[in-house]
């Protein structure tokens, strides 16, 4: 990075940290910092989008929607989550490279699955082998991407499914009485008045995600955990910057940047509540209104 | 014109399928130095790369490296995330069923205990090793209560913050720690013979490419370059062909 980097063993101190901490590797670890942030951006919506259409299958009244609504909240809810992650994504990958095999190797002979191995040919390998490293590490974050969904859409779906319940029946009955059908009853009325209610459930659910972020290391993210365990582990004189165990000081780091990251939610978390609460007939609302009067 | 297309995209797949047969995507632990590390420029480096980089130019291969947890590191090799395993992997039959080797690249080398004095109990005491090595199994069986650790460097942190008494690991990554610790780790009790070789571990259906990587090294015995690069990264003392 600096031009006084070259050799680092017989750097003063401060030179020997600016070098130290701007090395390629470093680089990395700071990368896998916006890898989590862009996981949390990602997730979130998509997670909210699995938990939406979740809460309205099961609500559906055409009942296999309804029971497939009802299956994947209660089946993704009582699994745990580190036996998900580890089945899901490697049953998911298998599965997409067998159907790639299926349609582009029809007239290959060998099984596929041979005593322990997985073995589909070259060209249903997703992604190719020949792809570049980066391929590779998109696709991964990809599926990461996609299993997180699939966990946090599923608890989301129970938090919205609750919450369409919760607008007062009164609100809907008003709505049928005006000659609104099921559906736009359901759009005008319940979705936009729900949200109050979910609030309190997503909002946990958003802390529970940023929390379970490091489980992107189970699925061979290299994100800030890997890197922070392999930064801070002791290094001889191998490597060109030599220190003893500091595992502790980047955990710290660690812990620092998931506090802050969890106090900035809450306040934004908080304006929304407020936002939300305008002309609820909730105790939020109620507060609203006589503090307006 | 669509002919030109289709031309080309025919062009474009053939040339990809080529390609796709040709690349060999190497897994490592990168965290076991001198075999294999990750250097402060975050890349893979160590004896195992140079040696691989060799390798895969005399077998006329195009090779990716790929870094792998040590865990994991047998599953994702047979589900073919990556093609061979190259991570400091001593050759023992219980991987032999469910992976193949190529021939030895290292001889067999003794492992040792480090302590933080050289008089501690190893057959009684708590030893540390890491999950899923030759030395993790060794320890089972002398009767010493075994704590294992994903990543080597956790082992040699629970000998020194006093969780375990001592680690047991290949001698060869424990030198240099020892030798740097200023008199803090010592050597305990007598090296233990553990272990058939290092070799690279392939899938047992990809009989082709462990042959290549076989020629690959048998020409690097033959012409005395794999001395040579035992010697550059494990010292003048280190065992060789």
């Amino acid at each position: 990075m600096f031009s006084f980097c070259t050799d680092p063993a017989s750097l003063p101190q401060l030179e020997w940290f600016a070098c130290y901490l701007t090395t390629g590797k470093h680089m990395a670890f700071y990368g896998s910092f916006l890898v989590v942030l862009l996981l949390l951006l990602v997730t979130a919506p998509v997670a909210l989008a699995f938990g939406f259409g979740g809460a309205m299958a099961a609500r559906a009244r055409f009942a296999p929607l309804r029971w497939f609504g009802k299956g994947y909240t209660a089946v993704v809810r009582g699994v745990p989550d580190i036996a998900f992650f580890m089945f899901f994504v490697i049953a998911l990958d298998q599965g997409i490279e067998w159907l790639r095999h299926k349609i582009r190797c029809p007239d290959w002979e060998q099984p596929i699955r041979q005593g322990n191995d997985f073995v589909v040919c070259a060209q249903a390998k997703m992604p190719l082998s020949n792809a570049a490293q980066w391929v590779h590490e998109a696709y991964g974050f990809t599926l990461a991407v996609l299993t997180f969904s699939i966990v946090f859409g599923a608890f989301a779906a129970n938090v919205l499914f609750g919450a369409m319940r919760a607008v007062p029946r009164a609100q809907v009955e008003t709505a049928e009485a005006y000659g609104m059908t099921h559906r736009q009853a359901f759009w005008r009325i319940t979705v936009p008045q729900m949200w109050i209610y979910a609030l309190p459930g997503l909002s946990n659910l958003w802390m529970i995600l940023i929390k379970a972020t490091p489980l992107l290391f189970l699925l061979g993210v290299e994100d800030i955990v890997y890197w922070a365990r392999e930064l801070g582990g002791a290094k001889t004189s191998a490597y060109s910057y030599p220190h003893p165990d500091w595992r502790l000081w980047y955990f710290l780091a660690l812990l620092v940047f998931y506090l802050g990251l969890t106090r900035v939610s809450e306040i934004v978390l908080g304006r929304i509540t407020a936002r939300l609460s305008h002309g609820q007939a909730t105790l939020g609302g109620q507060a609203l209104r006589k503090g307006a009067g | 014109m669509r002919k030109f297309i289709i031309a080309t995209t025919a062009l474009a797949l053939s040339a990809g399928l080529a390609l796709a047969q040709e690349t060999v995507r190497m897994g490592t632990e990168g965290a076991y130095p001198p075999y294999n590390f990750i250097n402060d420029n975050g890349e893979v480096d160590g004896f195992e790369r140079e040696l691989g980089d060799e390798l895969c130019k005399r077998a006329g291969l195009t090779c990716e490296w790929v870094t792998n947890d040590w865990d994991s590191i047998i599953p994702n090799l047979v589900s073919g995330n990556y093609d061979t395993i190259i991570a400091g992997m001593s050759i023992t039959p219980e991987r032999d069923e469910v992976i193949d080797f190529t021939q030895e690249y290292l001889p067999p080398e003794p492992s040792a205990y480090v302590a933080l004095s050289p008089d501690v109990d190893l057959k009684g005491g708590v030893i540390a090793a890491q999950t899923g090595t030759i030395q993790a199994a060794y320890i089972a069986e002398t009767g010493a209560t075994l704590v294992e650790f994903a990543t080597p460097d956790e082992t040699i942190a629970a000998v020194k913050n006093g969780e375990a008494d001592a680690v047991l690991a290949d001698k060869s990554y424990l030198d240099p720690i020892v030798a740097e610790s200023g008199g803090m780790l010592v050597f305990a009790g007598d090296p233990v013979p553990l272990g058939g070789g290092v070799g690279m571990g392939v899938r047992e259906s990809d009989t082709e490419l462990k042959e290549k990587f076989n020629q690959a090294i048998s020409s690097m015995k033959a012409d005395g370059t794999l001395n040579a690069l035992i010697r550059k990264w494990f010292g003048e003392d280190a065992a060789t062909f």
